[in-house]
């Protein structure tokens, strides 16, 4: 389950981000993940819990925005939306794999109380 | 009202400004938002990009190999070890949940290793890595194998400064593995299809295999071995003695 790591990534960001500005605490953590960034949200949730308790990231809420994946036709250069690679191609049937989309996983800002 | 947060100290009727800046004194707190924009693997990817650079100042070739468990990883090194042993400096870095095992394996060939265990963890990340180089002798023009966890999921996300990564699969496993576990493929430069020698009894369709990885990686090469009769290990290693050359 690498979503543990990427929790304590996170976990790692918004702390060095916050304190960067001072912040008194961290009030909450948005993200932004591909829906084909290979993670699991309920994973990552249920990790970043674990490793924010007893740090200074410990009750900020993790806010999750999901980005719909998109791919582009290696065969007539569609794009089109997708939700897993191999899916096909509406318009000629080629399995689609480029993945130009939804990929991403960012860490878009921390809100925090000073 | 409080231009700079909003809030209210008296009851509204009454406000009181300093020429310059927040002109009140009050306990409660401001909320603010500071813009971060960066990848969640940043730190892990900061890491893996100077490792990168040490080994390309020291003209090091470094492979991730990747694979599900028990895909013949070890003894594919155990074989490319003794052949280019006397040709190329060849060091190895082993990753496993636990156990010294492999690395037991890969010392009695001669070449240093050193065996990371990462516990409850499912993959090699960065800094691992960047502890296991300061425990080896690494030297220059030389090649290192860094043997991953057996997982064909999580690794394929961690950079960990690596010049490829070779992804690995045996015979045995079946051929819609690229459709399957296609990020792995993806992240891979190179496929090494392993136990050939086991094609008589196992129902693997080598052409559907490349066709499925070559979908998702369409810049995939491949090669074909076994480790154990040495079928197809010239060209492997030929590939490897020009990649070091």
């Amino acid at each position: 389950m690498h979503e543990m790591s990427l929790a304590m990534n996170i976990v790692d960001l918004a702390i060095t981000n916050a304190k960067k500005e001072h912040a008194k605490c961290i009030n909450h953590i948005e993200v932004e993940i591909g829906t084909m960034s290979g993670v699991m949200i309920d994973a990552l949730r249920f990790g970043f819990e674990a490793a924010a308790k007893n740090t200074f990231a410990e009750g900020a809420e993790l806010v999750i925005n999901e980005v719909a994946a998109k791919a582009r036709c290696r065969k007539c250069d569609a794009i089109q939306p997708v939700t897993a690679y191999f899916e096909e191609c509406p318009i000629c049937n080629e399995f689609l794999t480029d993945i130009i989309q939804g990929k991403d996983m960012r860490v878009l800002s921390v809100t925090i109380d000073e | 009202m409080c231009d700079h947060c909003g809030c209210s100290p008296s009851d509204n009727s009454v406000t009181i400004h300093k020429p310059s800046g927040h002109g009140h004194n009050h306990d409660h707190q401001h909320r603010r938002t500071v813009r971060v924009e960066q990848d969640i693997l940043f730190s892990n990817n900061q890491v893996a990009r100077i490792t990168r650079e040490y080994f390309q100042s020291q003209n090091i070739t470094a492979l991730n190999l990747v694979s599900s468990p028990g895909s013949g990883k070890t003894t594919l090194l155990e074989q490319t070890i003794r052949a280019l042993n006397d040709e190329i400096r060849i060091a190895v870095i082993e990753g496993d949940q636990q156990t010294m095992r492999d690395a037991q394996r890969i010392e009695a060939t001669g070449v240093p290793v050193v065996q990371v265990n990462t516990g409850t963890g499912c993959h090699l990340d960065a800094r691992m890595i960047e502890w296991a180089i300061h425990q080896l002798p690494l030297k220059d023009h030389s090649l290192l194998f860094i043997e991953n966890v057996g997982n064909l999921v999580c690794p394929a996300l961690f950079d960990l400064g690596e010049d490829m990564k070779v992804v690995i699969i045996s015979v045995t496993e079946g051929d819609d593995k690229p459709q399957k576990y296609p990020t792995m493929f993806e992240a891979a430069s190179l496929g090494v299809i392993t136990k050939t020698d086991l094609l008589p009894y196992v129902d693997f369709d080598m052409e559907e295999c490349r066709r499925l990885a070559l979908a998702v990686n369409p810049a995939l090469e491949f090669h074909a071995v076994s480790a154990k009769t040495g079928q197809g290990m010239d060209t492997w290693l030929n590939w490897l003695r020009n990649r070091c050359g």
